[in-house]
């Protein structure tokens, strides 16, 4: 049963083992798929802004694409102001739809199938957050757990809920990421386990596999959109949640 | 009750919050498709709302898968 266990997928191993004073500090095949994303993403758009034209080739599209959908993000979400935060949304989005997309290719490693890698980019935008607002506002910025207009004697009550939601912030947002690549890949691998049952039967059953097979090849693009979209809903909290803390106008 | 039984079972009332998932999602896809369907001019405003929507609630749903697969694999 070891080798159709689900989540032996998301193993992992260490390639070049490291462990100066007892901390684990191992180059493993996490660590190498994430090597292998920024290579693909430099090699991308280096090509595509390496001979600038009027009239953009296919690659060079393909690199405008992708900017312009950052930057359009970046202006309906935060505003003009937002434009100041662009390197920042941009790579968190390169990291995290590349990682996706790497973990759809057969016998890869989806690095942000892992809580570690998922939990690192929330804490990270979420100390930005946090720093970016007492720059900005100073003590002013604790405002942001006092809504206006609320009477006092439910006061406590709100700024406690403020104050859950803002720290739970980290929590979903790297959670939401970590769970999607994972179900979407377990259900994946439990599919194709059904179709490998069927066809272990002998006789006329292997025909039964081909109910599974078809679901499956439905189920890849489907993971290709959720890729995708958890890739722009990331970066879309991330604007969200800078716009929060840039605009506190009370 | 042995164990395996056990892990079978919380694994199937784990996958219960899937019912509110469904009834939500459905609601998106309903409100979209009706606002779409009153002002198409506006679909390209509400397809990106609505695929922000889509995602969040549906997250709410892989959680729930997440902890079944955990329980009945892991």
């Amino acid at each position: 049963m070891a080798t159709h266990d689900p989540m032996h997928q998301f193993q992992i191993s260490p390639i070049l083992q490291w462990m100066p004073g007892g901390i684990d500090l191992s180059f493993t095949n996490s660590s190498l798929w994430m090597v292998i994303g920024a290579i693909c993403s430099l090699i991308l758009l280096g090509v595509a802004s390496s001979r600038k034209s009027l009239v953009p080739g296919r690659i060079q599209l393909v690199g405008e694409e992708i900017y312009g959908f950052v930057e359009n993000l970046i202006t309906d979400n935060i505003g003009q102001k937002g434009k100041e935060y662009f390197p920042l949304i941009f790579t968190l989005f390169m990291v995290v739809i590349v990682g996706n997309m790497l973990g759809m290719v057969p016998y890869s490693f989806t690095y942000t199938s892992h809580l570690a890698v998922t939990a690192a980019l929330a804490l990270l935008v979420f100390f930005i957050v946090l720093i970016v607002g007492i720059i900005r506002h100073g003590a002013h910025f604790f405002h942001l757990f006092v809504p206006p207009g609320v009477p006092g004697w439910l006061l406590w009550l709100v700024v406690l809920i403020e104050l859950v939601s803002f720290i739970s912030r980290p929590v979903t947002l790297s959670v939401r990421l970590f769970a999607n690549m994972v179900a979407g890949h377990v259900l994946m691998k439990v599919i194709a386990g059904f179709a490998i049952m069927f066809a272990s039967m002998g006789g006329l059953a292997w025909a039964g596999s081909l109910l599974p097979v078809a679901f499956n090849i439905v189920m890849i693009g489907f993971e290709f959109f959720i890729a995708f979209i958890q890739a722009y809903v990331f970066a879309v909290l991330a604007c969200i949640y800078l716009k929060d803390t840039i605009e506190i106008d009370h | 009750m042995e164990l395996e039984a056990v892990k079978m079972l919380a694994g199937a009332i784990a996958l219960l919050p899937l019912a509110g998932v469904a009834l939500g999602l459905g609601k998106i896809f309903a409100a979209y498709n009706e606002a779409v369907g009153r002002n198409p001019g506006a679909a390209d405003l509400l397809n990106k709302k609505f695929m922000f929507t889509f995602a969040v609630t549906e997250a709410l749903g892989i959680f729930a898968l997440l902890i079944a697969f955990y329980l009945v694999f892991a």
